[in-house]
């Protein structure tokens, strides 16, 4: 350690790759909550398909299950939600693994923060789908079946295409919601960009360097997600007339 | 194909497990100078760090750090998700209806720290009417409650002694209580340098302060007669000691109970 | 009812029933009977609704001259308001929050003025910080929903008001803000519940809400699910509370708009 102290390191160094700058830091944890993110938001997506098939189609019991999962999700605090699962997925994981005279396993943290906070995002991916789904035009599902189409294939070239463009603002406001929620992580002390941001400026007492720098990082993150999905919105919506007059 | 993306998935998952299964040692994430705490390139530095080192090394283990937040240790600990807690950890009869300690390997006094020219004193009267930081559910907390919570005016607990050397700085309490040498080390940064200064070691009191920081291991884990042959023998053949005076200018063990 | 009482859901029912007698008798709840925690745990919803209640109220009067500025104002007002609400909006609530207190509290000591200040007995507290952090929150939240909502009051009804001659502020008042404010009522209880998902945040700046009491009911008696569980449906009961009490403001709320 041959640095100087920090207050006497120019704020571009200390943001810098060098060996007195936490660049490689920061960036690290910006990978760290881009990855989750992605996952979280892949996993969601899957989640919430099924949750939305099985909330219009599903039998009764199917219905009322995925109703009490999107409420309680929906209700409690992603904080907590994702304390519980933090300690009851690996545990039962690990209790079921010895039951089965296996041995313990250690998941590693990404795999533990992308189911987290994918179960969180389902909960609200369902909703947003199953809303999508509900806006196609019946008359067009009535069309594919009465053309005798089985339900696998309206599913998925009619319904789905259908309601991409319905849902889609939904579900861009759940990926800008998941990318802020990567920051939870930081609380059961996982070093995404939140928690990096802490331990550089804790260490180096630059608050006004790092925070900053960590802020633009999000900003970025989410204007040019909102930039793409404007380019999506667009691509999905074509052939259908603009409602907005 | 889809076979395929469940491997890959599986791998992804269990890969750390698949092959050698390496010991997990649990540290505190929030960074403990002089003991833990990651450097700018993610690595933990630390007494700790290195007096582990020497133990796997003695006792021929195959040892990973694996950073856990301060609160879960003791739960990842019975649930599996590390196999020891080295971590600073005090050996008290409260902790030790849960999980199991080895023998001591550092005891050190608590100490009071408060902002320059306070003339605060480590005693209840002398931090009467004060507000008085302590880091959650440890020994010095206990410590703060029984003898300082009559007469100060508000204890306050933080998850990380470093959120508590901050807000000392930052004027929120008067005084902060911890471990004497993580203290010490916070005083000899530019941070500590610029604001705070010892008020003393506290009265002693074995019964709630502990007998020094010990492994924490599963209930029953025979890990621990390893452990406690590897914590003798680096301290008889001098390893334990040159480790020591990388990092502090006296001995830090204390007394043999 | 008898919609409701279909046989699968009884059974559903039973289960769940079930499942709650388990965890009442074969968890750990004997923590639950210490007085010590009992007082905590209590302290600790009151807060928890105190700052909900009190940032939810605060960010909202904010947020109608976000909104306003952004929906009518001059660029000069238009822009700050625009970057505000996307800066709110574009990073996570726990960065802004941590910024505000560990970096801009850490600043306060070193200027003398604040220091010697009346202010200072509160501004070295952490509820000043989670308040304001919170309540920006909302404002940048709700001032793009204010936006929105302003913009959707008919031209029509606002050029009526300016030819009967009545004044500009006027206008606003009984008129723009009225409708603006009616038109936002229905998304509030989500909004709400949204707010209160976020307050265990102020967790990590030292204030002991209902979410820090159970961490520290955790950590002093290594029990894991527990209280967790207790949490969970703790804030279960204030989110039906929100919904209620909101479907009932809306049931007494004329609905109908021109």
């Amino acid at each position: 350690m041959t640095c100087p102290p920090p207050a006497q390191i120019p704020a571009l160094e200390l943001l810098g790759f060098g060996e007195c700058g936490w660049g490689a830091t920061l960036i690290w944890g910006l990978g760290n909550s881009i990855v989750i993110a992605l996952g979280a938001y892949a996993l969601g997506f899957a989640i919430g398909i099924c949750g939305a098939f099985g909330k219009l189609y599903g039998g009764p019991i199917a219905k009322d299950l995925l109703g009490v999962y999107t409420t309680i999700v929906r209700a409690v605090p992603e904080l907590v939600l994702i304390l519980i699962l933090f300690y009851a997925f690996t545990g039962l994981l690990n209790d079921v693994l010895l039951a089965w005279g296996y041995d313990r396993i250690q998941i590693s943290p990404i795999i533990t923060g992308i189911v987290v906070l994918g179960v969180v995002q389902g909960a609200y991916q369902t909703e947003v789908l199953r809303g999508g789904i509900l806006a196609v035009p019946a008359g067009q599902i009535e069309a594919a079946r009465a053309m005798g189409m089985p339900s696998g294939v309206v599913a998925r070239r009619i319904i789905l295409p259908l309601m991409t463009a319905n849902a889609l603002p939904g579900l861009a406001n759940l990926w800008l919601n998941a990318t802020k929620d990567t920051a939870l992580l930081a609380v059961i002390g996982f070093s995404e960009l939140t928690k990096a941001t802490y331990q550089a400026s804790a260490t180096t007492k630059a608050f006004f360097v790092f925070y900053p720098a960590a802020m633009c990082l999000y900003l970025l993150i989410s204007l040019t997600s909102t930039f793409l999905i404007g380019r999506i919105e667009k691509w999905a919506r074509r052939g259908q007339r603009d409602v907005r007059g | 194909m889809k076979k395929i993306v469940l491997a890959a998935v599986a791998a992804l998952a269990f890969s750390s497990s698949a092959f050698a299964d390496p010991l997990k040692f649990g540290v505190a994430a929030e960074p403990y100078p002089p003991f833990t705490s990651p450097d700018a390139s993610g690595n933990w530095v630390g007494w700790e760090v290195d007096f582990l080192g020497a133990i796997c090394k003695q006792a021929a283990l195959d040892c990973v750090i694996t950073p856990t937040a301060w609160d879960g240790l003791i739960p990842a600990l019975t649930s599996g998700q590390i196999d020891v807690i080295m971590s600073s950890m005090s050996i008290t009869a409260e902790r030790a209806k849960t999980i199991d300690f080895s023998d001591h390997y550092y005891n050190t006094p608590a100490m009071i720290v408060a902002t320059k020219g306070s003339g605060l004193k480590p005693t209840p009267e002398g931090l009467a009417g004060k507000i008085i930081g302590v880091q959650v559910s440890t020994t010095h907390e206990a410590y703060a409650q029984k003898y300082f919570a009559p007469t100060a005016a508000e204890i306050k607990t933080y998850q990380t002694l470093d959120e508590q050397n901050q807000d000392l700085a930052a004027g929120r309490i008067d005084a902060g209580m911890a471990d004497s040498i993580a203290l010490d080390a916070f005083l000899s940064s530019d941070a500590g340098k610029a604001c705070c200064e010892s008020e003393g070691n506290v009265q002693d009191d074995p019964e709630i302060l502990g007998q020094g920081v010990g492994f924490g291991l599963r209930k029953g884990d025979p890990l621990k007669d390893k452990l406690n042959a590897a914590i003798k023998a680096i301290r008889a053949d001098g390893t334990y000691a040159a480790i020591t005076a990388k990092y502090f200018k006296s001995d830090i063990y204390g007394s043999d109970k | 009812m008898q919609d409701f009482l279909k046989p699968h859901r009884i059974v559903l029912i039973l289960i769940a029933a079930a499942l709650v007698i388990w965890c009442v008798f074969e968890l750990n709840w004997s923590w639950l009977a210490n007085p010590k925690y009992q007082v905590l745990i209590l302290q600790g919803i009151w807060r928890t609704i105190w700052i909900l209640v009190v940032t939810m109220v605060v960010g909202m009067v904010l947020a109608i001259p976000i909104g306003l500025a952004q929906a009518a104002g001059p660029w000069y007002l238009a822009t700050p308001a625009r970057v505000f609400c996307t800066i709110i909006r574009g990073t996570p609530l726990l960065m802004q929050l941590w910024l505000l207190y560990y970096g801009l509290g850490s600043l306060f000591p070193s200027i003398p003025w604040i220091k010697d200040s009346a202010l200072w007995p509160y501004l070295r507290q952490a509820w000043p910080f989670a308040v304001v952090a919170l309540s920006l929150s909302v404002a940048g939240y709700e001032g793009e929903v204010m936006r929105g909502a302003f913009k959707g009051v008919p031209h029509g009804q606002l050029e009526a008001a300016k030819s009967m001659g009545m004044p500009a502020f006027t206008m606003f008042r009984r008129i723009w803000l009225p409708q603006a404010l009616q038109r936002v009522l229905p998304t509030l209880g989500g909004e709400t519940v949204s707010q209160l998902k976020s307050t265990p945040l102020v967790s990590t700046i030292t204030i002991m809400d209902i979410y820090a009491v159970t961490g520290r009911i955790r950590q002093d008696t290594f029990i894991i699910y527990e209280p967790l569980l207790l949490l969970a449906v703790v804030y279960m009961m204030i989110t039906g509370l929100i919904v209620l009490l909101f479907r009932w403001f809306e049931s007494r709320t004329p609905t109908r708009t021109a």
